[in-house]
């Protein structure tokens, strides 16, 4: 079997792919299995004596948002009861960050891999402070989700249909030479979507006051852009899901307890191990023991060849992790030593543009004892607290050790 | 008593990174409890409030403000907490490390420096025959330092490396001298006329340094390691070595150091410094030779002696020709074929040969291993004596009869890998009335064929006899000449002049010949192992990326069979 020959394969579809933001809608109309008694979750599956508090206290959220319960006693007991499913938002072709606790009324942004067809699939952007993803449920966020949902998404989906929707693949390509790294710097990025919707969201929005509401929310937020970059990065890895042989990661996600990866050649299947805590700065107030275990789909972005593969291109915020710019080039150049290729279309400015590590192969992680590094956003380890920091993270050996027994079992190795 | 100091900077926007790196360094300064360092948002307001920290000042701020804050045990620990702000902040651009990445894997020091034609390899024995051979994939010589690395994998790295061409330098090679720079442990030396190859890496260290001491200077000083000139390596290295000094005209002179090896190598290896066509001093350390001279070899009883012996040579040595003499034959065309009558003439033609080449097969061969398969049938250089018992049953001697030698002629003038027919010719009572009669126009129409296509095929006759013999020897030699043989009198002469021949047609290594460019400055290598070995390339201004190297899979022996395993398939 020739293992080079399927990692281009899968490394080759998931930079051909070119996904497009196309549309919003309810995560009941258009996500794949979609149903009224589910939730789906950030990472491998998750059952509710397992999570974490983000995590449970983002489900709980949830159930308030829907009005499936009325308050946190219900909603957890209504999970205990088994009447509600717990799935991973990876196994219905959509990507959440942090918590990625989405529900069936929830707006959805819908992407399409105009390449080879497979859609994509992730919730709205609530932005920082107090929010649902880092398990945050007191009324202001119930009254803000409410808001992104009944006010925002139809105006976006109207603004994003009369543009002809949006390249984000193109987006990313730019926002990398603007100083992004597309997951944890997502300032470009995000203000480059703001200037493709704000002419389309001039004319949707029903009125000047809910247009300037909406502009106003998308430009604050340094991070608006993030879930449709998720979503593109989920379209492009899921490009090149199940190429026989392939030894390439095509999904990397963490639910706050677990930690998993999934290889192209070994399909569905999760290889976990416990999340690591995250490296990194605080907030005022806050220190490494408030710190829940890391969380969230946005390793998605590594995954597909960005973020912090590609921290070369985000001198900024290098300092998360003490460093210097010289830091931030030899993150991505220690990423080069266990990806398989350099990605075509996203490339790297101070290294005279070479394109990012792409492409990360379980037997190049192994070989050298490299771990991935991935950049992270830092949840309190409580229900409802929120983001207390940022950093790094390295999802553990043990991960790829696993991945490559299983992959020699199957094939024989 | 605890106090809470705050200051606001109007319009000061840093990256948010920055702010929480400058709150870290406050927090860590004694005495202080608590510290927010952010721009005056309404979240990060909120954030300061929930600990405490939000003064009216702050509260006051606006957005493009810079809020700093200290919770500290007393007044002036807070107050001069935040004196330090600027401090603090100037500091962090201070840092800017000037360092460079350290790759962990072979492949991506291979892609950082494309241009290293040189692996420096100090790893545990264990895993130093698989990163030797990860170099040689990669078309890098190897300088071999770790040891106990097995008989088996030794031969085995240096066959690789012979078929690209590639030097092995070890295992257990502690010393080397490549393109004007030192490798492992090397004395400084100047660069000068002089070639070294020595098995032993002390022995190589004293005879340059030597060598520079009186006055003189290194080309190259190649290392073997002290197994290469074992019976079952066959000195393949030190034969590679001696090719390498044998081309490069800056060397006039070659010293060849070694314990004494075993016999059949030693005249491996003084068959190839004869071919090398320079002077070389041998020094086999403790070996008594039965003669200083031979021919272009010269003795040395010590390493001393060997020093000031190449010295000597080399301020005598007439200056190389760039180029050795052009032969005649044909691409492809490389071997003898010896078809003898004299079963006496076979056998000296066979020990002589020894001197050229490192084999020739028979059917009453020197040693076992070179017996012909098939005695109808040729193998590379091959002498057959037509007078065995094979040949002759049911037929004449072929003293008597032509027959059986002019058809086997004409079957080795159509291999077009045959570039030189060596025959004899012995005259007297009871031979061949006239055989250049029949011998002669069987030459010519050899010679004709292959000159048909595209060779050139020589033939050498030796001929025995006097001049009172009834076939009349100059008659002899006469028609032999004018059917395009080379005629001797001596079955010696015959043979070294046929020797010398196939000696430069076929080189003094088999496999490819490795790249002169290759080993001229400036040196570029990839150092995996001894980080020490790395700075003094670095010292001596060769460019070096030094891998920080790490066992496959972490030594897990498990998961690295299974990446071994996936990489062959």
């Amino acid at each position: 079997m020739d293992i080079d020959r399927a990692n281009t394969e899968t490394v080759e579809r998931m930079m051909e792919a070119r996904p497009v933001l196309v549309g919003l809608g309810k995560a009941i109309d258009v996500v794949p299995g979609m149903r009224h008694n589910l939730l789906l979750h950030a990472g491998p599956p998750i059952t509710w004596d397992r999570a974490s508090g983000p995590m449970r206290g983002a489900l709980i959220g949830a159930l308030l948002f829907e009005g499936k319960a009325q308050n946190a006693a219900e909603a957890e007991a209504l999970v205990k009861s088994g009447a509600i499913d717990l799935e991973p938002c990876h196994d219905h072709q959509a990507v959440g960050p942090m918590a990625g606790v989405t529900s069936p009324s929830m707006e959805m942004y819908i992407l399409e891999n105009k390449t080879h067809g497979n859609f994509s699939y992730s919730n709205l952007n609530e932005g920082y402070g107090k929010v649902l993803r880092y398990g945050a449920y007191d009324a202001s966020v119930l009254k803000r989700l409410h808001w992104l949902n009944d006010v925002m998404a139809p105006v976006l989906r109207h603004a994003i249909e009369a543009g002809g929707g949006i390249d984000i693949k193109a987006l990313l390509a730019e926002a990398l030479h603007m100083g992004d790294e597309g997951h944890n710097r997502n300032k470009a990025g995000s203000i480059l979507y703001l200037k493709a919707l704000a002419p389309h969201v001039a004319k949707a929005a029903p009125n000047a006051d809910v247009a300037a509401a909406i502009l106003k929310d998308i430009g604050d937020n340094a991070l608006s852009v993030l879930n449709p970059v998720m979503a593109a990065c989920k379209a492009m890895a899921d490009a090149g899901r199940n190429i026989e042989g392939s030894t390439i990661v095509t999904a990397m996600a963490r639910n706050g307890t677990d930690i998993g990866i999934r290889v192209s050649g070994l399909g569905d299947q999760w290889f976990t191990a416990p999340c690591p805590q995250p490296r990194g700065l605080y907030f005022p107030g806050f220190t490494a023991e408030d710190g829940s275990p890391d969380i969230g789909d946005s390793t998605i972005t590594e995954t597909a060849g960005i973020g912090g593969f590609a921290m070369a291109a985000a001198p900024a915020i290098v300092t998360f992790v003490s460093g210097t710019p010289q830091d931030a080039i030899d993150t991505t150049l220690e990423m080069y030593e266990i990806t398989f290729t350099e990605h075509k279309y996203f490339t790297i400015p101070a290294l005279g543009f070479r394109g990012t590590p792409t492409g990360l192969d379980i037997r190049k992680v192994v070989e050298t004892g490299i771990e991935p590094r991935v950049n992270t956003g830092i949840a309190h380890k409580d229900a409802g607290v929120g983001q207390i920091g940022a950093g790094l993270v390295r999802p553990p050996m043990a991960l790829f050790e696993k991945a490559l027994v299983a992959y020699a079992e199957k094939y024989g190795f | 008593m605890a106090a809470i100091n705050a200051e606001i900077r109007r319009s000061a926007y840093y990256d948010s990174v920055v702010l929480m790196q400058l709150q870290r360094a406050l927090v860590e300064l004694p005495g202080v409890q608590d510290a927010g360092v952010v721009m005056g948002t309404t979240a990060n307001k909120e954030i300061l409030a929930q600990s405490g920290l939000l003064t009216d000042a702050a509260n006051a701020a606006k957005a493009d403000d810079l809020i700093i804050v200290v919770s500290a045990e007393d007044e002036s620990i807070a107050g001069a907490a935040i004196a330090q702000v600027d401090e603090l902040l100037k500091r962090r651009h201070t840092q800017a490390a000037n360092q460079t990445y350290r790759p962990k894997s072979i492949d991506a020091a291979a892609r950082m420096m494309p241009q290293a034609n040189w692996m420096l390899v100090s790893v545990p024995g264990q895993y130093a025959a698989g990163v030797a051979k990860q170099g040689l994939s990669l078309g890098k010589h190897i300088f071999l330092y770790s040891d106990n690395v097995s008989l088996e994998d030794e031969i085995d790295l240096k066959r690789i490396a012979a078929d690209k061409g590639l030097l092995v330098m070890g295992p257990d090679c502690g010393t080397a001298l490549v393109s004007g720079v030192g490798l492992g442990f090397a004395n400084r030396v100047r660069q000068g006329p002089i070639g070294v190859v020595a098995a032993s890496g002390t022995g190589l260290q004293q005879v340059t340094s030597r060598i520079h001491q009186l006055g003189s200077g290194i080309t190259l000083g190649l290392g073997t390691g002290g197994r290469d000139l074992s019976e079952a390596v066959g000195a393949q290295t030190a034969l590679q070595g001696l090719d390498i000094l044998s081309r490069d005209i800056e060397t006039r002179v070659i010293v060849l150091i070694s314990k004494p090896p075993a016999e059949r190598v030693a005249r491996r290896l003084l068959r190839a410094a004869r071919a090398t066509g320079k002077p070389v001093v041998v020094d086999f350390i403790g070996y008594q030779a039965p003669q200083a001279e031979d021919g272009t070899i010269h003795f040395a009883h010590t390493l001393d002696d060997a020093a000031e012996l190449a010295v000597s040579l080399s301020r005598n040595a007439p200056p190389i020709a760039a180029e050795t003499p052009a032969l005649p034959f044909a691409a492809g065309q490389r071997y003898l074929r010896g078809l003898f009558s004299g079963g006496t003439l076979a056998y000296e033609a066979l020990l002589l040969l020894q001197d050229y080449l490192p084999a020739v097969y028979s059917n009453t061969p020197l040693e076992p291993a070179y017996r012909l398969q098939n005695a109808l049938v040729s193998q590379e250089h091959t002498i057959i004596d037509l007078g065995e018992d094979e040949f002759t049953v049911g037929r004449l001697h072929p003293m008597m009869d032509n027959d059986l030698r002019i058809r086997r002629l004409q079957q080795e003038a159509a291999d077009p890998q045959v570039a030189i027919i060596l025959l004899d010719v012995v005259l007297g009572y009871g031979a061949h009335p006239d055989p250049a009669s029949e011998l002669g126009p069987a030459i010519a129409a050899a010679r004709a064929t292959a000159q048909a296509a595209g060779r050139t095929l020589e033939v050498v006759a030796v001929v025995v006899g006097t001049d009172e013999d009834p076939q009349n020897l100059s008659a002899q030699m006469e028609q032999l000449q004018q059917a395009g043989a080379h005629v001797a009198l001596g079955n010696e002469s015959g043979v070294r002049y046929v020797g010398e021949r196939l000696r430069n047609l076929n080189g003094i290594v088999s496999g490819k010949p490795v790249s002169l460019d290759t080993v001229q400055p400036p040196l570029a290598a990839i150092n995996v192992g001894l980080e020490s070995f790395a700075e003094s390339l670095h010292a001596q201004e060769a460019q070096v990326v030094h891998v920080e190297w790490r066992p496959s899979a972490g030594g897990n022996e498990r998961l690295a069979s299974i990446l071994a395993r996936m990489r062959e398939r």
